[in-house]
């Protein structure tokens, strides 16, 4: 599978298209074109393992919190120390889904997000398949939007893959049950859940804005390693410059700013200034980059 | 290959080169639109939304204070936003102690001596979010947002609680009295418990309204999306620091909802409190039933050690819970200090200056023989000398404290000749 994985996959494409839809294609076979493209990248060895990593950070936090607390003393030695929520992990299992996000939101997620978008075109165009995919009647336009997609699909599967193992791993060691947010009032362990599915899905929503950056890296060359490390090196780049205080003045505009705001959603009431600046943001950032790359990629040169 | 073309830019790829070439460029003008859009939404929405004061019918000052002074407003939540810039030196340790004393926030704790609370000194700079809920007379929550966890005191009946979220610990005390000592401490000598920040800020500055005060209805604001009023308060003698503090009066319920201190040496604001949403419906019964989560440190408070809340991270954080009090009294200097031992106040009005006694040595300066930590001492202070003999300075923005080298502190919200002119004075 993973010597034809690149061509063979682009060859069906091709003939989809051409069978399906003739020279106007109907909605319908983009939806295959994004289904295939999918199947694509979920396919990929490298993306197989790229989730196996983000389902093993849930793992390893909730055997050393485990192992850590066994004496009975409190996890993150009671001083607030170590990522967001992690003293109430040995109290509620559910806990381990917010800090298991907290721990990867800043940077195994983007990074998992940053290969997957760096690769969209600049891997095509390296392995040499990205003449055959817009000699389909797909048209450029179509399937920068559908790569895109496929990106932003993968935020979704990667973001609920660590939730879910996080879920899994702290229903097996740690009691589940109500839980108190950090407003200080109860909840039902099923309003839990679902504020779980809802900090997930902020969580996925946050990761909008490097993705529409690492595609339009991606549509600036050839070399699909050379589109990954410059995605990941910006997102390292700019978790540096969000620490420096003297740049407080354009920090706001960074897009990793405002990332850690989905633990507001574990406020009760909720605080939604920051969540919904940092969707505003990611807005931005999609509608930027997003259109920047179109530029780029619907007037390219395509040699490979 | 399919001989298919469905988009324009496959045809266009073949087309005229220079042609091509000009429509590749027009491309890239839609990211840079969509840039533009942003920065003129950015930059232009404040602007509008700032502009245009609500039309309110003409109020006296006197009549404006008696809206305050009426208010009667028994259930509210909202979200306070307190920014402070007291130019404090930002070194921690013994010199936040220091800030801390010379602002009147260090009141909680033991005093004068060292009490290095890094929570007081966050809250001395920079901005922070609350939030209040109040329902009636026996139910209030303060929280202080921090990142992704929450600092939360809740009183409720007989009972208080104060929550840490982030080190999932604890602190309660069941009595009323006890309570209004100390995590309620903020809402020190009030009849009506409504735990607004601005409002205690508001009686803070108007207790001090005699004929050294000037006090003038200046304009309307739109605050928290109400109208309200603004009251201006202006010290009339020099020699102070204030400048100007400046209180937005909800023209509805009376509650004040901004709270802004300008300093007299000009520039950002020293304090600057206000409401950024507000809602006078009865905030959810839940969101004053604390249970201490299963596994959470509970420490029990009792009367007797009612001033220092058990736990040193404990009293930090209480400190932490009521920062308009502690920030705002900064400015009174009958507020300052009032637990330090032998205090007396000089003058009145807003050139008060409170002197105390520390009973020791006063502190290590090089020529006293302090040696290292003298001289690291007076690199924060300025050394000063007078008839009373000679001391440091230690200077805010705000506050101006001299210590005197025979150990007497005189402090105050006046310039620095005046607190030498004071200390010369009770010579």
């Amino acid at each position: 599978m993973s010597r034809a994985e690149t061509a063979e996959p682009s060859a069906a494409r091709k003939s989809t298209g051409g069978a399906a839809a003739g020279r106007s294609p109907s909605p319908l076979w983009t939806l295959g074109l994004l289904g295939n493209e999918l199947g694509t990248t979920l396919r990929r060895w490298r993306t197989i393992a790229l989730l196996g990593v983000l389902a093993a950070v849930p793992v390893l936090v909730g055997i050393a919190v485990r192992i850590e607390t066994s004496d009975g003393s409190s996890a993150g030695g009671g001083g607030g120390e170590g990522p967001a929520f992690i003293a109430q992990i040995t109290n509620n299992g559910l806990f381990l889904v917010f800090t298991a996000l907290a721990a990867t939101l800043p940077f195994f997620l983007p990074m998992a997000v940053g290969v997957i978008a760096g690769d969209a075109i600049a891997g095509e165009a390296n392995a040499g398949t990205l003449r055959y995919l817009l000699v389909a009647p797909a048209g450029r336009t179509r399937l920068l939007i559908t790569k895109y997609a496929t990106t932003l699909a993968f935020c979704v599967i990667a973001t609920l893959v660590v939730a879910t193992s996080a879920l899994i791993v702290g229903a097996l060691l740690f009691p589940l049950g109500e839980l108190t947010t950090i407003s200080g009032t109860r909840i039902s362990f099923g309003e839990g859940l679902g504020r779980a599915l809802l900090i997930a899905l902020t969580v996925a929503a946050s990761l909008i804005g490097i993705a529409a950056l690492g595609l339009f890296v991606s549509t600036l060359t050839n070399s699909g390693i050379a589109a990954m490390a410059t995605t990941v090196g910006l997102l390292i780049t700019v978790q540096i410059l969000d620490q420096i205080p003297q740049l407080h003045a354009i920090q706001p505009y960074i897009f990793s700013h405002y990332w850690l705001s989905f633990a507001d959603l574990m406020r009760d009431p909720v605080y939604w200034d920051d969540l919904i600046r940092n969707l505003e943001l990611q807005a931005l950032y999609a509608a930027v980059f997003g259109a920047a790359a179109w530029a780029r990629f619907t007037a390219k040169d395509i040699t490979a | 290959m399919a001989p298919y073309g469905s988009d324009d830019s496959t045809t266009e790829d073949e087309a005229d080169d220079r042609r091509g070439g000009r429509q590749k460029a027009a491309r890239y003008v839609v990211p840079v639109a969509v840039v533009g859009v942003a920065a003129a939404t950015i930059g232009l929405v404040p602007a509008f939304a700032g502009s245009g004061d609500p039309d309110l019918p003409k109020v006296s000052a006197q009549q404006l204070i008696e809206k305050i002074a009426a208010s009667d407003v028994q259930q509210l939540s909202g979200t306070v936003k307190i920014s402070t810039d007291l130019g404090l030196p930002d070194l921690g340790g013994l010199e936040s102690s220091l800030g801390g004393a010379a602002t009147g926030g260090g009141r909680g704790g033991s005093g004068s001596s060292a009490d290095p609370s890094s929570k007081l000194m966050e809250l001395a700079s920079g901005t922070h979010t609350l939030r209040v809920a109040s329902d009636g007379e026996d139910k209030q929550k303060l929280s202080l947002l921090d990142k992704a966890a929450e600092y939360s005191v809740i009183h409720n009946g007989d009972e208080v609680w104060a929550y840490d979220s982030a080190s999932n610990e604890a602190y309660h005390v069941k009595d009323a009295a006890a309570s209004s000592d100390s995590a309620e401490k903020g809402k020190k000598g009030r009849s009506e418990d409504v735990p607004a920040t601005p409002k205690e800020l508001a009686e803070e500055a108007l207790k001090a309204s005699d004929d050294t005060t000037s006090v003038t209805v200046d304009g309307t604001a739109r605050i928290a999306g109400r109208d309200a009023y603004k009251l201006l308060i202006k010290p009339k003698e020099s020699g102070s620091t204030v400048g100007a503090i400046s209180v937005a009066v909800d023209a509805k319920t009376g509650l004040p909802l901004k709270f802004t201190l300008t300093p007299a040496s000009g520039g950002a604001a020293v304090v600057d409190a206000g409401f950024t949403k507000v809602d006078f419906s009865r905030p959810a019964a839940s969101t004053f039933d604390f249970t201490p989560p299963k596994g959470a440190k509970v420490t029990e408070g009792d009367e007797s050690k009612s001033d220092g809340p058990a736990g040193r991270g404990d009293a930090d954080r209480g400190e932490k819970a009521r920062p308009g009090s502690g920030s705002g009294s900064g400015k009174d200097g009958e507020e300052l200090g009032k637990e330090f031992q032998g205090l007396n106040v000089i003058g009145e009005g807003w050139s008060s200056i409170a002197r105390f006694d520390t009973g020791g040595e006063g502190l290590p300066s090089e020529s006293s023989g302090g040696g290292d930590a003298g001289r690291f001492l007076d690199s924060l202070g300025d050394q000063v000398s007078g008839k009373f003999g000679s001391g440091t300075v230690f200077s805010t923005r705000l506050v101006n404290a001299l210590i005197t080298d025979d150990g007497k502190v005189y402090a105050g919200a006046v310039t620095k000749d005046a607190l030498v002119k004071a200390a010369n004075a009770a010579k």
